[in-house]
Protein backbone atom coordinates (compact mmCIF):
# COMPACT_ATOMS: atom_id res chain seq x y z
CA UNK A 1 0.00 0.00 0.00
CA UNK A 2 1.51 3.32 -1.01
CA UNK A 3 1.51 6.36 1.26
CA UNK A 4 -1.02 8.10 -0.95
CA UNK A 5 -3.45 5.16 -0.75
CA UNK A 6 -2.96 5.11 2.98
CA UNK A 7 -3.84 8.81 3.20
CA UNK A 8 -6.94 8.60 1.00
CA UNK A 9 -8.14 5.56 2.93
CA UNK A 10 -8.14 7.40 6.25
CA UNK A 11 -9.33 10.76 4.95
CA UNK A 12 -12.18 9.65 2.75
CA UNK A 13 -12.82 5.94 2.19
CA UNK A 14 -12.79 5.07 5.88
CA UNK A 15 -13.73 8.46 7.23
CA UNK A 16 -14.05 8.04 10.97
CA UNK A 17 -17.33 9.89 11.37
CA UNK A 18 -19.24 9.38 8.13
CA UNK A 19 -18.24 5.80 7.35
CA UNK A 20 -16.93 4.10 10.49
CA UNK A 21 -19.26 6.03 12.84
CA UNK A 22 -16.56 6.36 15.50
CA UNK A 23 -16.21 9.22 17.94
CA UNK A 24 -19.82 10.35 17.76
CA UNK A 25 -19.84 12.03 21.19
CA UNK A 26 -17.36 14.84 20.38
CA UNK A 27 -18.74 15.00 16.83
CA UNK A 28 -22.21 15.86 18.02
CA UNK A 29 -21.22 17.92 21.04
CA UNK A 30 -18.56 20.21 19.61
CA UNK A 31 -19.97 20.92 16.16
CA UNK A 32 -22.28 23.74 17.24
CA UNK A 33 -20.20 26.12 15.11
CA UNK A 34 -17.63 25.72 12.34
CA UNK A 35 -14.77 27.06 14.45
CA UNK A 36 -15.53 24.76 17.39
CA UNK A 37 -15.70 21.77 15.07
CA UNK A 38 -12.37 22.69 13.44
CA UNK A 39 -10.71 23.27 16.84
CA UNK A 40 -11.87 19.94 18.20
CA UNK A 41 -10.85 18.19 14.96
CA UNK A 42 -7.33 19.62 15.07
CA UNK A 43 -6.91 18.85 18.78
CA UNK A 44 -7.90 15.24 18.11
CA UNK A 45 -5.57 15.12 15.09
CA UNK A 46 -2.64 16.19 17.26
CA UNK A 47 -3.39 13.50 19.86
CA UNK A 48 -3.90 10.89 17.16
CA UNK A 49 -0.65 11.67 15.32
CA UNK A 50 1.50 11.86 18.45
CA UNK A 51 0.04 8.73 20.06
CA UNK A 52 0.36 6.80 16.77
CA UNK A 53 4.05 7.79 16.51
CA UNK A 54 4.89 6.89 20.11
CA UNK A 55 2.94 3.64 20.09
CA UNK A 56 4.55 2.51 16.86
CA UNK A 57 7.97 3.30 18.42
CA UNK A 58 7.40 1.35 21.64
CA UNK A 59 5.20 -1.41 20.26
CA UNK A 60 7.90 -4.06 20.65
CA UNK A 61 8.68 -3.09 24.26
CA UNK A 62 5.11 -3.40 25.55
CA UNK A 63 4.02 -6.87 26.74
CA UNK A 64 0.91 -7.99 24.93
CA UNK A 65 -1.22 -8.36 28.07
CA UNK A 66 -0.87 -4.78 29.27
CA UNK A 67 -0.94 -3.10 25.88
CA UNK A 68 -4.39 -1.47 26.19
CA UNK A 69 -3.64 0.25 29.56
CA UNK A 70 -0.25 1.33 28.19
CA UNK A 71 -1.87 2.82 25.09
CA UNK A 72 -4.39 4.65 27.28
CA UNK A 73 -1.61 6.18 29.40
CA UNK A 74 0.24 7.37 26.28
CA UNK A 75 -2.95 8.86 24.82
CA UNK A 76 -3.92 10.48 28.14
CA UNK A 77 -0.50 12.16 28.35
CA UNK A 78 -0.96 13.84 24.98
CA UNK A 79 -4.52 14.82 25.86
CA UNK A 80 -3.15 16.54 28.98
CA UNK A 81 -0.64 18.39 26.78
CA UNK A 82 -3.43 19.60 24.46
CA UNK A 83 -5.58 20.58 27.45
CA UNK A 84 -2.84 22.69 29.05
CA UNK A 85 -1.63 24.29 25.80
CA UNK A 86 -5.17 25.17 24.74
CA UNK A 87 -6.11 26.70 28.09
CA UNK A 88 -2.93 28.79 27.92
CA UNK A 89 -3.09 30.05 24.34
CA UNK A 90 -6.72 29.63 23.20
CA UNK A 91 -8.78 30.21 26.36
CA UNK A 92 -12.00 31.02 24.45
CA UNK A 93 -11.92 27.82 22.42
CA UNK A 94 -10.91 25.89 25.53
CA UNK A 95 -13.92 27.09 27.47
CA UNK A 96 -16.36 26.43 24.62
CA UNK A 97 -15.08 22.87 24.07
CA UNK A 98 -14.94 22.41 27.84
CA UNK A 99 -15.44 18.87 29.05
CA UNK A 100 -14.75 17.37 25.65
CA UNK A 101 -11.01 18.11 25.69
CA UNK A 102 -10.25 15.60 28.48
CA UNK A 103 -12.75 13.27 26.85
CA UNK A 104 -10.50 12.91 23.77
CA UNK A 105 -8.96 10.11 25.87
CA UNK A 106 -12.03 7.95 25.46
CA UNK A 107 -12.57 8.85 21.81
CA UNK A 108 -12.78 5.44 20.15
CA UNK A 109 -10.94 6.70 17.05
CA UNK A 110 -7.69 7.30 18.94
CA UNK A 111 -7.56 3.99 20.79
CA UNK A 112 -8.97 2.23 17.73
CA UNK A 113 -6.12 3.41 15.48
CA UNK A 114 -3.54 2.64 18.18
CA UNK A 115 -4.77 -0.91 18.50
CA UNK A 116 -5.64 -1.61 14.85
CA UNK A 117 -2.85 0.25 13.05
CA UNK A 118 0.01 1.82 15.03
CA UNK A 119 0.72 -1.32 17.08
CA UNK A 120 1.33 -3.28 13.87
CA UNK A 121 3.00 -0.82 11.47
CA UNK A 122 6.18 1.26 11.20
CA UNK A 123 6.51 4.92 12.19
CA UNK A 124 6.00 6.50 8.78
CA UNK A 125 2.85 4.54 7.99
CA UNK A 126 1.48 5.21 11.47
CA UNK A 127 2.22 8.92 11.09
CA UNK A 128 0.37 9.09 7.76
CA UNK A 129 -2.48 7.07 9.22
CA UNK A 130 -2.78 9.47 12.16
CA UNK A 131 -2.68 12.56 9.92
CA UNK A 132 -5.27 11.22 7.47
CA UNK A 133 -7.66 9.85 10.10
CA UNK A 134 -7.33 13.04 12.14
CA UNK A 135 -7.84 15.39 9.21
CA UNK A 136 -10.79 13.27 8.02
CA UNK A 137 -12.30 13.69 11.48
CA UNK A 138 -11.57 17.44 11.45
CA UNK A 139 -13.15 17.75 7.99
CA UNK A 140 -16.29 15.94 9.12
CA UNK A 141 -16.61 18.13 12.22
CA UNK A 142 -16.05 21.31 10.22
CA UNK A 143 -18.68 20.36 7.63
CA UNK A 144 -21.19 19.47 10.33
CA UNK A 145 -20.33 22.62 12.30
CA UNK A 146 -20.68 24.83 9.21
CA UNK A 147 -24.10 23.44 8.32
CA UNK A 148 -25.33 23.84 11.89
CA UNK A 149 -23.91 27.34 12.17
CA UNK A 150 -25.43 28.47 8.86
CA UNK A 151 -28.86 27.03 9.68
CA UNK A 152 -28.88 27.91 13.36
CA UNK A 153 -27.20 31.32 13.46
CA UNK A 154 -26.95 32.48 9.84
CA UNK A 155 -23.17 32.84 10.16
CA UNK A 156 -20.11 30.82 9.13
CA UNK A 157 -16.82 31.01 11.04
CA UNK A 158 -18.46 33.98 12.78
CA UNK A 159 -19.02 35.91 9.52
CA UNK A 160 -22.60 37.11 9.12
CA UNK A 161 -24.24 35.83 5.94
CA UNK A 162 -27.46 37.84 6.55
CA UNK A 163 -29.67 35.15 5.02
CA UNK A 164 -32.38 35.41 7.64
CA UNK A 165 -35.03 38.14 8.01
CA UNK A 166 -34.71 40.36 11.07
CA UNK A 167 -37.35 41.09 13.67
CA UNK A 168 -38.43 44.58 14.77
CA UNK A 169 -35.38 44.89 17.04
CA UNK A 170 -32.99 44.06 14.21
CA UNK A 171 -31.96 40.61 15.50
CA UNK A 172 -32.02 37.84 12.86
CA UNK A 173 -34.79 35.24 13.18
CA UNK A 174 -32.85 31.96 13.00
CA UNK A 175 -33.57 28.27 13.38
CA UNK A 176 -32.00 28.03 16.83
CA UNK A 177 -32.79 24.32 17.08
CA UNK A 178 -29.84 23.48 14.81
CA UNK A 179 -27.34 24.90 17.28
CA UNK A 180 -28.97 23.04 20.18
CA UNK A 181 -28.82 19.30 20.81
CA UNK A 182 -31.59 18.05 18.47
CA UNK A 183 -30.02 19.77 15.46
CA UNK A 184 -26.78 17.85 15.92
CA UNK A 185 -28.50 14.47 15.65
CA UNK A 186 -30.74 15.45 12.77
CA UNK A 187 -28.04 17.13 10.62
CA UNK A 188 -25.62 14.22 11.14
CA UNK A 189 -28.39 11.71 10.28
CA UNK A 190 -29.13 13.41 6.97
CA UNK A 191 -25.41 13.90 6.20
CA UNK A 192 -24.71 10.17 6.66
CA UNK A 193 -27.72 9.33 4.50
CA UNK A 194 -26.32 11.64 1.80
CA UNK A 195 -22.85 10.05 2.03
CA UNK A 196 -24.41 6.56 1.82
CA UNK A 197 -26.22 7.67 -1.32
CA UNK A 198 -23.01 9.04 -2.89
CA UNK A 199 -20.98 5.93 -2.00
CA UNK A 200 -23.54 3.53 -3.44
CA UNK A 201 -23.79 5.26 -6.81
CA UNK B 1 -34.48 19.85 48.25
CA UNK B 2 -31.10 20.34 46.62
CA UNK B 3 -30.93 16.60 45.97
CA UNK B 4 -34.34 16.66 44.27
CA UNK B 5 -33.13 19.49 42.02
CA UNK B 6 -29.99 17.54 41.14
CA UNK B 7 -32.01 14.40 40.35
CA UNK B 8 -34.64 16.10 38.15
CA UNK B 9 -32.00 18.16 36.40
CA UNK B 10 -29.76 15.16 35.65
CA UNK B 11 -32.52 12.86 34.44
CA UNK B 12 -34.76 15.21 32.45
CA UNK B 13 -33.43 18.70 31.89
CA UNK B 14 -29.75 17.98 31.23
CA UNK B 15 -30.16 14.38 30.13
CA UNK B 16 -26.68 12.99 29.75
CA UNK B 17 -27.26 11.47 26.31
CA UNK B 18 -29.79 13.77 24.69
CA UNK B 19 -28.48 17.13 25.81
CA UNK B 20 -24.88 16.56 26.99
CA UNK B 21 -23.92 14.07 24.22
CA UNK B 22 -22.12 11.71 26.59
CA UNK B 23 -22.29 7.98 25.92
CA UNK B 24 -23.55 8.21 22.35
CA UNK B 25 -21.66 5.08 21.25
CA UNK B 26 -23.55 2.65 23.54
CA UNK B 27 -26.70 4.71 22.91
CA UNK B 28 -26.43 3.90 19.19
CA UNK B 29 -24.79 0.49 19.60
CA UNK B 30 -26.86 -1.42 22.15
CA UNK B 31 -30.28 0.12 21.66
CA UNK B 32 -31.72 -2.37 19.20
CA UNK B 33 -33.66 -4.34 21.84
CA UNK B 34 -35.26 -3.23 25.11
CA UNK B 35 -33.66 -6.12 27.04
CA UNK B 36 -30.09 -5.28 26.09
CA UNK B 37 -30.84 -1.62 26.73
CA UNK B 38 -31.95 -2.47 30.28
CA UNK B 39 -28.81 -4.57 30.87
CA UNK B 40 -26.53 -1.81 29.63
CA UNK B 41 -28.40 0.77 31.69
CA UNK B 42 -27.97 -1.30 34.86
CA UNK B 43 -24.26 -1.91 34.19
CA UNK B 44 -23.64 1.79 33.57
CA UNK B 45 -25.52 2.79 36.74
CA UNK B 46 -23.46 0.37 38.82
CA UNK B 47 -20.09 1.42 37.42
CA UNK B 48 -20.88 5.14 37.28
CA UNK B 49 -21.78 5.40 40.98
CA UNK B 50 -18.75 3.35 42.00
CA UNK B 51 -16.38 5.22 39.67
CA UNK B 52 -17.50 8.67 40.76
CA UNK B 53 -17.06 7.73 44.41
CA UNK B 54 -13.52 6.47 43.82
CA UNK B 55 -12.48 9.36 41.57
CA UNK B 56 -13.89 11.85 44.07
CA UNK B 57 -11.73 10.39 46.85
CA UNK B 58 -8.70 10.36 44.56
CA UNK B 59 -9.27 13.99 43.63
CA UNK B 60 -9.65 15.17 47.24
CA UNK B 61 -7.04 13.02 48.98
CA UNK B 62 -4.34 12.53 46.34
CA UNK B 63 -4.50 15.03 43.47
CA UNK B 64 -5.43 18.15 45.46
CA UNK B 65 -3.37 17.21 48.49
CA UNK B 66 -0.16 16.93 46.46
CA UNK B 67 -1.06 19.75 44.04
CA UNK B 68 -1.04 17.55 40.94
CA UNK B 69 -4.51 18.28 39.56
CA UNK B 70 -3.13 18.37 36.02
CA UNK B 71 -2.82 14.59 36.18
CA UNK B 72 -6.62 14.35 36.50
CA UNK B 73 -7.28 12.86 33.05
CA UNK B 74 -4.58 10.20 33.30
CA UNK B 75 -5.43 9.25 36.87
CA UNK B 76 -9.17 9.02 36.25
CA UNK B 77 -9.00 6.93 33.10
CA UNK B 78 -6.62 4.45 34.71
CA UNK B 79 -8.75 4.18 37.84
CA UNK B 80 -11.90 3.65 35.80
CA UNK B 81 -10.25 1.00 33.62
CA UNK B 82 -8.93 -0.83 36.68
CA UNK B 83 -12.25 -0.51 38.49
CA UNK B 84 -14.19 -2.02 35.60
CA UNK B 85 -11.79 -4.99 35.55
CA UNK B 86 -12.15 -5.37 39.30
CA UNK B 87 -15.94 -5.23 39.17
CA UNK B 88 -15.90 -7.88 36.47
CA UNK B 89 -13.69 -10.23 38.54
CA UNK B 90 -15.64 -9.68 41.78
CA UNK B 91 -19.03 -10.12 40.10
CA UNK B 92 -17.89 -13.33 38.43
CA UNK B 93 -16.92 -14.77 41.82
CA UNK B 94 -19.62 -13.34 44.09
CA UNK B 95 -22.73 -13.20 41.96
CA UNK B 96 -22.70 -15.33 38.80
CA UNK B 97 -26.31 -14.47 37.86
CA UNK B 98 -25.56 -10.73 37.98
CA UNK B 99 -22.36 -11.36 36.00
CA UNK B 100 -24.40 -13.26 33.41
CA UNK B 101 -26.70 -10.27 33.08
CA UNK B 102 -24.13 -7.46 33.06
CA UNK B 103 -20.91 -9.25 32.04
CA UNK B 104 -20.96 -8.61 28.31
CA UNK B 105 -21.48 -4.88 28.82
CA UNK B 106 -18.70 -4.31 31.33
CA UNK B 107 -15.70 -4.25 28.93
CA UNK B 108 -17.58 -1.75 26.76
CA UNK B 109 -17.95 0.63 29.68
CA UNK B 110 -14.25 1.54 30.02
CA UNK B 111 -14.41 3.61 26.87
CA UNK B 112 -17.87 4.96 27.63
CA UNK B 113 -17.21 8.67 27.83
CA UNK B 114 -20.23 9.10 30.13
CA UNK B 115 -18.32 7.56 33.05
CA UNK B 116 -15.25 9.78 32.71
CA UNK B 117 -17.44 12.75 31.79
CA UNK B 118 -19.61 12.49 34.90
CA UNK B 119 -16.55 11.98 37.13
CA UNK B 120 -15.02 15.21 35.78
CA UNK B 121 -18.36 17.09 35.90
CA UNK B 122 -18.73 16.30 39.62
CA UNK B 123 -15.39 17.99 40.30
CA UNK B 124 -16.17 20.93 37.98
CA UNK B 125 -19.53 21.53 39.66
CA UNK B 126 -17.94 21.51 43.14
CA UNK B 127 -20.32 18.90 44.49
CA UNK B 128 -19.88 17.38 47.93
CA UNK B 129 -19.35 13.62 48.11
CA UNK B 130 -23.05 12.84 48.71
CA UNK B 131 -24.24 15.30 46.03
CA UNK B 132 -21.75 13.72 43.65
CA UNK B 133 -23.09 10.23 44.28
CA UNK B 134 -26.68 11.41 43.82
CA UNK B 135 -25.68 13.22 40.62
CA UNK B 136 -23.89 10.11 39.27
CA UNK B 137 -26.84 7.84 40.05
CA UNK B 138 -29.35 10.26 38.55
CA UNK B 139 -27.23 10.73 35.41
CA UNK B 140 -26.98 6.97 34.97
CA UNK B 141 -30.73 6.61 35.41
CA UNK B 142 -31.20 9.34 32.80
CA UNK B 143 -28.89 7.37 30.48
CA UNK B 144 -30.85 4.14 31.05
CA UNK B 145 -34.14 6.03 30.60
CA UNK B 146 -33.09 7.51 27.24
CA UNK B 147 -31.63 4.16 26.13
CA UNK B 148 -34.82 2.22 26.91
CA UNK B 149 -37.13 4.76 25.23
CA UNK B 150 -34.87 4.78 22.18
CA UNK B 151 -34.74 0.96 22.06
CA UNK B 152 -38.53 0.85 22.19
CA UNK B 153 -38.75 3.21 19.23
CA UNK B 154 -36.12 1.28 17.28
CA UNK B 155 -37.96 -2.02 17.75
CA UNK B 156 -40.92 -0.42 15.95
CA UNK B 157 -38.66 1.27 13.43
CA UNK B 158 -37.51 -2.15 12.15
CA UNK B 159 -41.02 -2.78 10.84
CA UNK B 160 -41.28 0.54 9.02
CA UNK B 161 -40.65 1.12 5.35
CA UNK B 162 -37.71 3.52 5.59
CA UNK B 163 -36.15 4.95 2.39
CA UNK B 164 -33.08 2.89 1.39
CA UNK B 165 -30.40 5.49 2.04
CA UNK B 166 -31.86 6.36 5.45
CA UNK B 167 -31.91 2.80 6.82
CA UNK B 168 -29.84 1.96 9.88
CA UNK B 169 -27.83 4.74 11.47
CA UNK B 170 -29.21 7.81 9.62
CA UNK B 171 -32.82 7.21 10.63
CA UNK B 172 -31.70 6.30 14.16
CA UNK B 173 -29.89 9.64 14.43
CA UNK B 174 -32.91 11.57 13.16
CA UNK B 175 -35.14 9.74 15.67
CA UNK B 176 -32.64 10.57 18.44
CA UNK B 177 -32.83 14.20 17.33
CA UNK B 178 -36.62 14.23 17.62
CA UNK B 179 -36.31 12.55 21.04
CA UNK B 180 -33.85 15.27 22.08
CA UNK B 181 -36.36 17.86 20.87
CA UNK B 182 -38.99 16.25 23.11
CA UNK B 183 -36.60 16.34 26.08
CA UNK B 184 -36.02 20.05 25.46
CA UNK B 185 -39.59 20.46 26.65
CA UNK B 186 -38.36 19.71 30.16
CA UNK B 187 -36.16 22.81 30.15
CA UNK B 188 -37.41 25.29 32.71
CA UNK B 189 -38.67 22.74 35.26
CA UNK B 190 -35.65 23.35 37.45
Amino acid sequence: MTLKDNFIKGFFKENAVFVLLLGLCPTLATSSSAINGLGMGLATTFVLVMSNIVISLVKNQIPDKVRIPSFIVIIASFVTVVDLVMSGFLPDLHSSLGLFIPLIVVNCIVLGRAEAFASKNNILDSLIDGVSMGLGFAMALTILGSIREILGAGTIFGIDLSIYPTDEKGAPVTMLMFILAPGAFIVLGYLIALINKIRNV
Amino acid sequence: MIYLTIIISAIFVNNIVLSQFLGICPFMGVSKKINTALGMGAAVTFVMVLASMVTYLIQKYILVKFGIEFLQTIAYILVIAALVQLVEIVLKKVSPPLYQALGVYLPLITTNCAILGVAILIIQKNFSMLEGIVFAAASAIGFAFALVIFAGIREHLDLMDVPKGMRGTPIALVVAGILALAFMGFAGIV
